[in-house]
């Protein structure tokens, strides 16, 4: 039987526990936060290479590369990337700002994963039209809740 | 004011005309997130650096908005093309709106 996140919390709420946890976001709570970026725009799949590890082991460091195909010329270029997570506290992780002096639409961060979730790229172009793609990811150590 | 961080970049000293150069910059700073608790159970404040620039002669060539899903001791690596000999000025800001600056030199032949 897969463990549901909502069992347990359910349980730690009768253990008198969940009041330590934050209110995650949930898949519904990061498309509210896409569509707030996006309007009612359009979003194609594709174009956008997310790259996470589908396994980590900490949650508190996780390198992440975003790269968007596109030939980076004055009238074709990226003009931003967000990146937003379906299992954080809160979905929104960095969005970055393209030139097209970028030469390459390509950036490398280190993000925290509060847990199991799927992370959404989102890249708008210079032409207004947006571009998705997603990470699934399985993280053993949470970041942002434990104690200090 | 100037937020007394440390920071690092990383920028070709020198570059040909044209070539895409990778730049990383790192800033020391917890990035406490508003989510955490201390030993004695208190909420510990939200403490972030929200924004990040470059600015390539006076002209920003990148920007990234930060928020509390980004690590501590946030890296940004990211590309510009190296266009003509000056500084890149690179700016922290939090959001207390302070400031930590960091700038580098390159000569492009």
């Amino acid at each position: 039987m897969m463990l549901q996140r909502r069992d347990c919390l359910g349980w730690l709420a009768s253990l008198g526990l969940a009041a330590h946890c934050p209110a995650f976001a949930d898949a519904e709570q990061a498309q509210t936060a896409i569509r707030a970026l996006t309007g009612d725009a359009q979003i194609q799949s594709g174009r956008v290479l997310l790259d996470i590890p589908p396994l980590i082991e900490n949650g508190n460091t996780v390198v992440m590369t975003v790269q968007i195909e596109s030939p980076m010329t004055a009238h074709d270029y990226v003009h931003s990337v967000h990146v937003l997570a379906e299992g954080n506290p809160l979905p929104h992780i960095l969005s970055a700002y393209f030139t097209p002096r970028s030469g390459r639409a390509h950036i490398v961060s280190r993000i925290r994963l509060a847990e199991n979730q799927r992370i959404w790229a989102i890249a708008q172009m210079s032409n207004g039209s947006y571009w998705r793609t997603f990470a699934d990811t399985l993280v053993t150590t949470s970041a942002c809740t434990e104690e200090r | 004011m100037t937020l007394p961080l440390r920071t690092l970049v990383t920028v070709p000293p020198q570059a040909s005309r044209g070539q895409i150069i990778w730049i990383r910059a790192l800033a020391q700073h917890p990035m406490e997130n508003g989510f955490r608790h201390n030993e004695n159970g208190q909420r510990i404040s939200r403490n972030l650096l929200t924004d990040f620039v470059c600015q390539y002669n006076g002209v920003e060539v990148f920007r990234a908005k930060l928020h509390t899903g980004v690590a501590a001791n946030p890296l940004i690596e990211f590309t510009t093309v190296a266009t003509e000999s000056g500084e890149l000025v690179f700016e922290w800001r939090d959001g207390q709106g302070q400031s930590a600056w960091a700038q580098a030199r390159m000569e492009v032949v």
